[in-house]
């Protein structure tokens, strides 16, 4: 056939003496404004099911504008596959637009609350964790704690690391959500 | 809520909107769409549409025996005309018998908007009789799909129902009406279109064409794969132009049969598990492929590592998610396939035409090599014989429709298409049953062409109630059962691959399908010796109304060439105990 060695695909389609790049799974972050209406969520969180991509978390809200809703969606997966999600999203009729976050420079935020187990011993030390994390205490009985903590998913996980040593009995996490930093909104922003 | 603006001035100039109910706006929508055929099975709460039909004699409505075949006439309508296909069903069961239909349009890309009645808006959620829920039922198997929730929501909705089911990558779309939207007034009128989410490109960038003629003109082994979207763009003529005037040959997907002439001598049939020998041996040596509406299905592909392997990839596509999904494309262009091609055949005049002699010549060889070819033996009736006798008594343009299994790839083996839009069956989804449903609906949209149906044993009993709407409907066509009392091509696995243990596949008890037909009140033939062939076929075409032909064929006959699941393009086998390609 050919000179050398037989050419070859690999099973991604791509063929092996072209470069694969991208290749690794990783963690993307994708801003998706859609039209504010019912059965908009349930269309993209069943497009992910049925394609079988994997959400990290999603997080959804409406925007300055009442009529858009915008969620921020964190997927796990590699270059080829989330570009396949990307353009899945776009032929949803109701998505306006998606902008990829994951290389832009932009700010990534979570809310968690937990409850820790705490005695008349540990409350103190649990507070001054806290407060070293910008954390708030915001229910405190006898035997439990709430700290609410907001921060990048690095920050949240630290703070969870630190009193985990206390007994954590529940959590509850918002998912990330993500804006793009400067003058430039979001929507023009990403790719 | 709605997307579609309202524009109040242009309202105003028209007419005062006159009241009438939700019912009447539907299917006043329907004919501003230019709707004159539709299918469908009536019910509880599709009832004041129908009461609306009732008086309308603008609309053909057409009664089918079950839902799901009002779904496949509906498919095979946009496949004959290029227009959407329209279906009704009423809520609940009416509704989910749709669902198959919707799903064989969706991986098809077949345009057929289908409207269901709902229960009462203030019952929806309450378990209430012949509920539901519709919009999310369909929600994987369709492009979009509406809950009216608001009899003034009517006209725009529909008005948008027909734009995104048709325009892009065709799809299917469901409108879910419940009834009280249907039976109360409304006087509002459609307004100016407007899909935020939604704006299809047609244009193919200009830099990739460019790219696109660069690597045509520097091509040694170039070869066109055209699919189901060159015939729905429309772009058989350029898809012809490029390959003509370039000296390219062509091999097509299952839905791209009569994308390119099969009696032309570019053409190399179909490609993948049962595509011709040459076609596979072409698509694995070709150095440039140039994929035209097609979605490298697995069933095209073989074993993705060996497809292609040596090729530069051009893909053009109307829908961006294809490119580069299961192929990487090394020039994709997003686009109508129609007006691309036309671009590239534009740019190419301007350049040399590849020089492709040595390539043809190729072929030509691996066309001597592997050649098209079965065995009569005896006296048993062979389906390639058959089908190959129905072509010769057949013109270019007879539609051909057919069921799901190994007569459908005799089908499209043994029977040359040449032009487009002449080929209609369920590619995708490989739905068996479609059959005799699509029949009626080709027959319907095109009463003056001559229809055919070539049909499984075990298709053709899964939808057989449609021969009722065939009789009622005085519809002349010819449906061949190639009856092999099996579930043929499970059979075919069955004896290669799983060492003949034939579970669930044998089907010997089946009705003797001429007395089947005529209980129905159409005409029946049993069909089994070859000598008889052409005297059956020339009566069964000749005969004025639905002809059903029950031929009883050789059950041992398998398909063949094939590429065993998992194997690549070149690993086809030629016949039973015959080797792959690379060995021979």
């Amino acid at each position: 056939m050919s000179k050398g060695a037989p050419t070859r695909r690999l099973p991604t389609g791509v063929r092996e003496d072209a470069v694969a790049r991208g290749a690794d799974e990783t963690e993307y972050t994708l801003s998706v404004l859609v039209e504010n209406k019912p059965g908009v969520l349930s269309r993209v969180a069943g497009l992910f099911t049925r394609r079988d991509f994997n959400i990290d978390s999603l997080a959804v809200g409406e925007t300055e504008n009442p009529e858009y809703s915008r969620m921020t969606i964190v997927v796990e997966g590699n270059d080829k596959t989330v570009e396949q999600v990307k353009k899945q999203l776009n032929k949803v009729i109701p998505v306006i637009k998606v902008s990829d976050l994951t290389d832009d420079d932009s700010v990534d935020r979570e809310l968690a609350m937990y409850k820790v187990a705490c005695d008349p011993e540990t409350r103190g030390e649990i507070m001054q964790i806290a407060n070293s994390f910008r954390a708030n205490v915001v229910d405190m009985g006898s035997n439990a704690v709430v700290v609410e903590v907001t921060g990048d998913t690095e920050k949240v996980e630290a703070f969870e690391d630190m009193v985990r040593q206390f007994g954590i009995k529940e959590t509850v996490r918002t998912g990330r959500i993500s804006l793009a930093r400067g003058e430039k909104t979001t929507d023009e922003t990403g790719n | 809520m709605s997307k579609t603006t309202r524009d109040t001035e242009e309202t105003e100039e028209e007419e005062a909107p006159t009241t009438r109910r939700g019912a009447e706006a539907l299917v006043e929508g329907l004919k501003q769409e230019g709707v004159d055929t539709m299918f469908g099975i009536t019910g509880g709460a599709i009832m004041p549409v129908y009461d609306v039909l009732y008086d309308d004699d603008e609309i053909n409505h057409v009664m089918m025996g079950h839902e799901q075949g009002a779904a496949h006439a509906a498919e095979a309508y946009h496949s004959v005309t290029g227009r959407p296909g329209v279906c009704l069903a009423t809520s609940g069961p009416g509704a989910t018998n749709l669902i198959t239909g919707l799903a064989d349009a969706d991986m098809d890309s077949r345009s057929i908007v289908a409207i269901t009645g709902q229960v009462p808006t203030e019952m929806i959620g309450n378990d209430a009789f012949q509920e539901t829920d519709m919009r999310g039922v369909s929600m994987p198997v369709t492009k979009h799909n509406y809950l009216i929730k608001d009899e003034d929501e009517v006209p725009d909705t529909v008005q948008e129902a027909f734009y995104v089911s048709n325009t892009g990558r065709p799809g299917p779309v469901v409108l879910d009406v419940p009834k009280d939207v249907s039976k109360n007034d409304t006087d509002a009128v459609r307004s100016e279109l407007n899909v935020e989410g939604y704006s299809p490109n047609y244009e193919g960038h200009p830099r990739q064409i460019k790219r696109a003629a660069e690597a045509i003109e520097e091509a040694d082994k170039p070869l066109i794969f055209a699919g189901g979207g060159a015939i729905m763009a429309d772009a058989a003529d350029e898809v012809r132009e490029l390959a003509n005037e370039n000296g390219i040959p062509v091999t097509t997907s299952l839905q791209g049969l009569g994308a390119f002439p099969e009696d032309n001598d570019l053409s190399l049939g179909m490609l993948g598990m049962h595509g011709t020998g040459y076609a596979n041996r072409a698509v694995t040596d070709c150095d440039l492929l140039i994929g035209i509406g097609v979605r490298f299905d697995d069933r095209a592909t073989g074993k993705i590592e060996s497809f292609a392997p040596h090729a530069k990839v051009i893909h053009i596509d109307i829908d961006p998610a294809e490119i580069s999904k299961n192929i990487h494309a090394d020039i994709p262009i997003v686009g109508d396939a129609k007006r691309v091609v036309g671009d590239i055949n534009d740019e190419m005049e301007e350049r040399d035409a590849p020089d492709t002699a040595d390539w043809l010549e190729k072929l030509s060889e691996w066309k001597e090599k592997y050649p098209m070819e079965y065995e009569q033996e005896g006296d048993d009736l062979k389906p390639q014989r058959v089908i190959e006798t129905l072509d010769d008594k057949t013109t270019d343009d007879t539609i051909v429709c057919t069921g799901v299994g190994q007569h459908q790839m005799w089908a499209a083996q043994w029977y040359e298409y040449q032009e487009p839009r002449t080929w209609i069956s369920s590619g995708g989804l490989g739905t068996m049953g479609c059959g005799l449903p699509m029949t009626i609906g080709a027959k319907l949209a095109a009463p003056d062409t001559e229809v055919v149906c070539i049909d499984g044993d075990g298709s053709f009993l899964m939808t057989v109630q449609e021969l009722t709407t065939a009789v009622r409907e005085e519809l002349d066509f010819t449906l061949v059962i190639i009856n092999n009392y099996y579930m043929g091509m499970v059979r075919q696995w069955q004896e290669l691959f799983q060492d003949e243990r034939y579970a669930e596949s044998e089907l010997p008890h089946l009705p003797e399908f001429d007395k089947i037909a005529e209980a129905f009140g159409a005409k029946g033939w049993r069909l089994t010796d070859p000598e008889n062939v052409d005297e059956v076929l020339d009566e069964a075409l000749e005969y004025d109304g639905p002809s059903v032909i029950d031929a009883v064929i050789d059950p041992n006959e398998n398909v063949f060439p094939m590429v065993p699941a998992g194997s690549g393009n070149d690993e086809f086998i030629m016949g039973k105990g015959t080797q792959g390609s690379r060995i021979s």
